[in-house]
C-alpha cells in the first residue's frame, strides 16, 4: 500500500511534468495548428542555459535565465521561420520545426559532450517524510509549481484579453482578424508562453529523481512523451492535455514498478494507441468535418 | 462506403482512347541521362576503393527506405515517424530466417538467404497492415506520433527478444547472402577488366539491383492506378470515396508498401554493418533519430517524387560517409573526441538547415527544381503533379 502511495504520488509528479509540455503543444497548436516537433530542443535549450550560467549568477538566477530562454528560443524560431512562411501548410511547417529539433539538439549534445548534469538543484535528492512513506521533494514541488502555472494559465486563457483574442483566433482566424486581433501577436505568445513551460519542465526533468539522468541526449527523449500526453487528450483541448500529462506520468510510474523500465517508454505509447483507436482525435479533442 | 463503386457496371464504358507517350527530345535526353546514371553505378567498382564503395552502398541503403517512405507520405499523404521500426523488423527478420538452426541461444530457420530476404519483406509488410487499423482512422499528425509509438515498440522488442535480436551488448551477425549458390563473400575467384570482385563490389551489385528493382517498382505505382489512387485520398478522402477509391485499401496498401520497402532498406542495413545491434536509447541505428533522417531525405529530395527520393538519399546518408572518408584522407581529424564536430553532427547539421530552407522557399524539394529546369529547356511549362 506505502508502495502504492508512493508510485501515484511520483505519477502525478512527473504528469504534472508532462503536463506542463503537453500544455505547451497544445497552445501552440490552438495558434497556429502547426504541432511543434521542436519543443525537445527547447527544453534542452533552457537546461543548458541552466548549466552553464549557474557558476557565475547562482541557481536561482540561472533557473530564471533558463526558463526566460527557452522562451525567447521558442518566440524567435515563431517569429524568424514561421511567421516568414504564411503560404506554408501546417504540415510542412511541422515539418520546418524537426529540421530546428534537429540543429538545436545536436549542438547541445556536442556542447554537453560527456557530462550529464543534474540541474534541479534546489529541490534534488532531498526526500521528505510523509507519515512514514518518503516521497521525492522534485516530484512535490513539480505538482505544486505546476497546479500553480496551469491554474495561472486558465485564468489567462478565460478571462484576459490575450487568453479571449487566442480562443477568438483558434475558433475563426479570419473573423478573429475582421474584428481587429493582431494574429501575429497571438501566435508570438502562444509560442512565448509554451517555451517558457518547457523551460520550467527542464528544471524537474534532468534530475535524479525523475529520471535518474542528467541533461542529456536522454532528456530530450522524456521530452517526447509529452506527444502522446497532448495527443491522448486532444490535441487542441488544454484541459485534455493536463488529463494526459497525468495519465502519462501515472502509466510511466506505474510500469516501470511493475513491469520493467525499458517497458515504461512503450506503455506510454501504447495507451495512446488504444485511446487513438477508440477515438480518432483523443479524449478531448474536436472531431474535424470535412467539406467536400 | 465503396461497395456501390466496385460492383461491375452493366455495360462497360469505352475506354477513351490513352493519349501517345510523349516521345520528344527531352524524353529521350531523360532516358539516357538515367542510362548514364545505370552505366556510371554499374563501372563505379571498377575504379573506386573499396571504402567509398562502402560509402556508396549506405546511400543505396537510404534510397530504397526513402523511396518506400516518399510513396506514403508523400503520395499517400500519410506522416509516417515509424521507418526505423520497419528497418528493425525487416533486419532481424532476415537474420531469424536466414539464422543457423541449432543455436540454443538464438533463434534461426537456416533458410535460404534469397528466401529469407523475401520473407522479410513479406512480414514488414504484413506489420504495415496489422497497423493499418490505426492508419486508417488517423490523420495527417495525429498519424505521425501514433506511428512513433511503432519506434517505442520496437525498442523494447529489441530490448526484450534477446532470443531473435541477439540483444543490445553483442547483437548478432547476419547469414552472408547469396544469389543460388553464388556467396557475395571474398570466396571464389572473379575478375573483371583485371579487377578482382570480391565481397564490397559484390554487395555493391547486389544492392545497386534492389535499389534499380525499388525504383522501377515505385515509378511504375506512382504513374499507374494505385498512384492514382493514394494521391486522391491524399487531396481529399471524401471526394476520393466518392470517385470509388476505397480510402481504407489505399491508405492500408501504401503503409504495406512503405513497410515492405522499408523491410528491405532494414534488410540491407543489416547486411551493411554485418550485424544486427539493436539500440540500447531511442538515438541509434533504428532510432527516432533514423526515421526523422529518413523524413529529411524525402522533404528535401521533394515529398511524393520517386527520383527525389534518391537524391534526398544520396545527400542525408552519403554526406556522413563522405565526410568521415574526406577527413582521414586530408588528415582533417575531426572525428572523434568530446566536442568534436563529427561528420554525422555536421550531415545532421546540414539536412536540418535543408529541411528549414526547402520547407520556407521550394516546398517542392529538389524534384520541383529539376522540374523547373526541365521546364526551361523544353520551352514549356511541364508541371506533372506528382510524379
Amino acid at each position: 500500500m506505502e508502495t502504492f502511495v508512493q508510485l501515484i504520488v511520483n505519477g502525478l509528479g512527473k504528469g504534472a511534468v508532462f503536463a506542463l509540455l503537453a500544455l505547451g503543444f497544445v497552445i501552440i497548436f490552438k495558434a497556429t495548428e502547426v504541432v511543434n516537433f521542436a519543443h525537445g530542443s527547447l527544453v534542452l535549450f533552457g537546461g543548458y542555459l541552466v548549466v552553464t550560467l549557474r557558476e557565475s549568477i547562482g541557481w536561482a538566477g540561472a533557473a530564471i535565465v533558463g526558463v526566460v530562454g527557452a522562451g525567447l528560443l521558442a518566440l524567435a524560431v515563431e517569429r524568424l521561420l514561421l511567421s516568414r512562411s504564411k503560404l506554408a501548410d501546417p504540415f510542412s511547417l511541422a515539418l520546418l520545426t524537426i529540421g530546428v529539433d534537429v540543429i538545436v539538439t545536436e549542438e547541445i549534445v556536442r556542447r554537453l559532450g560527456v557530462s550529464l548534469p543534474f540541474i534541479g538543484d534546489a529541490w534534488d535528492a532531498q526526500p521528505v517524510q510523509v507519515g512514514g512513506i518518503t516521497l521525492f521533494r522534485t516530484h512535490l514541488v513539480a505538482l505544486v509549481v505546476a497546479t500553480v502555472l496551469i491554474t495561472l494559465f486558465f485564468l489567462a486563457f478565460r478571462y484576459s484579453n490575450w487568453g479571449i483574442a487566442m480562443r477568438a483566433q483558434a475558433e475563426n482566424k479570419e473573423a478573429a482578424a475582421l474584428v481587429g486581433i493582431r494574429s501575429g501577436r497571438v501566435t508570438a505568445t502562444a509560442w512565448l508562453v509554451a517555451g517558457l513551460l518547457a523551460g520550467v519542465a527542464v528544471l524537474f526533468i534532468a534530475t535524479q529523481d525523475f529520471s535518474g539522468a542528467g541533461l542529456s541526449r536522454g532528456t530530450h527523449s522524456i521530452a517526447l512523451a509529452a506527444f502522446p500526453a497532448a495527443i491522448l487528450g486532444g490535441l487542441d483541448s488544454t484541459a485534455g492535455a493536463v488529463v494526459g500529462g497525468i495519465t502519462v506520468g501515472l502509466v510511466d510510474a506505474l510500469a516501470t514498478h511493475y513491469v520493467s523500465f525499458a517497458f515504461a517508454k512503450s506503455a506510454v505509447f501504447l495507451v495512446m494507441l488504444v485511446v487513438l483507436v477508440v477515438r480518432p482525435s483523443g479524449l478531448f479533442g474536436t472531431r474535424e468535418t470535412i467539406r467536400v | 462506403m465503396s461497395d456501390i463503386a466496385t460492383k461491375t457496371p452493366p455495360e462497360a464504358p469505352e475506354r477513351a482512347p490513352s493519349p501517345k507517350p510523349r516521345r520528344d527530345a527531352l524524353w529521350w535526353v531523360r532516358k539516357a541521362l538515367w542510362l548514364a546514371v545505370l552505366l556510371l553505378a554499374l563501372a563505379l567498382p571498377l575504379y573506386l576503393e573499396a571504402e567509398w564503395l562502402k560509402a556508396g552502398q549506405y546511400m543505396m541503403v537510404g534510397a530504397v527506405g526513402a523511396i518506400g517512405l516518399t510513396l506514403l507520405t508523400g503520395q499517400a499523404g500519410q506522416l509516417s515517424l515509424a521507418h526505423a521500426f520497419f528497418l528493425l523488423a525487416g533486419g532481424t527478420a532476415y537474420t531469424v530466417l536466414a539464422g543457423p538452426t541449432g543455436d540454443p541461444e538464438l533463434v534461426g530457420f537456416g533458410l535460404d538467404p534469397l528466401l529469407a530476404l523475401l520473407g522479410a519483406i513479406a512480414i514488414c509488410a504484413l506489420l504495415g497492415l496489422a497497423f493499418a487499423p490505426v492508419a486508417g482512422r488517423l490523420r495527417g499528425i495525429y498519424l505521425g506520433v501514433a506511428s512513433l509509438a511503432l519506434v517505442f515498440l520496437g525498442l523494447y522488442f529489441g530490448q526484450a527478444a534477446e532470443n531473435l535480436t541477439g540483444g543490445t551488448s553483442t547483437g548478432r551477425p547476419p547469414a552472408e547472402f547469396s544469389l543460388f549458390g553464388f556467396p557475395f563473400s571474398n570466396e571464389g575467384d572473379l575478375e573483371i577488366l583485371g579487377v578482382p570482385i570480391r565481397a564490397t563490389e559484390r554487395v555493391w551489385y547486389l544492392f545497386l539491383a534492389l535499389t534499380v528493382i525499388a525504383f522501377l517498382l515505385a515509378r511504375g505505382a506512382v504513374g499507374g492506378r494505385v498512384g492514382r489512387a493514394w494521391r486522391a485520398v491524399r487531396d481529399n478522402e471524401p471526394s476520393a470515396a466518392v470517385m470509388g477509391v476505397s480510402v481504407w485499401r489505399a491508405k492500408a496498401g501504401a503503409f504495406a508498401v512503405s513497410s515492405a520497402y522499408a523491410g528491405l532498406a532494414g534488410v540491407m542495413t543489416v547486411l551493411w554493418f554485418d550485424l544486427l545491434k539493436p539500440d540500447e536509447s531511442e538515438f541509434g541505428t533504428y532510432g527516432i533519430n533514423v526515421s526523422i533522417a529518413y523524413l529529411a531525405m524525402i522533404i528535401i529530395g521533394g515529398l511524393g517524387s520517386v527520383p527525389g527520393a534518391l537524391v534526398g538519399a544520396l545527400l542525408v546518408n552519403g554526406l556522413p560517409q563522405v565526410l568521415a572518408l574526406y577527413s582521414t584522407e586530408l588528415g582533417w581529424s575531426t572525428g572523434t573526441g568530446e566536442h568534436a564536430f563529427t561528420p554525422i553532427l555536421i550531415s545532421s547539421f546540414v539536412y536540418g538547415a535543408a529541411i528549414i530552407l526547402v520547407v520556407l522557399f521550394e516546398p517542392g524539394g529538389l524534384a520541383a527544381i529539376g522540374r523547373r529546369i526541365a521546364g526551361r529547356l523544353s520551352g514549356k511549362q511541364r508541371e506533372r503533379k506528382g510524379t
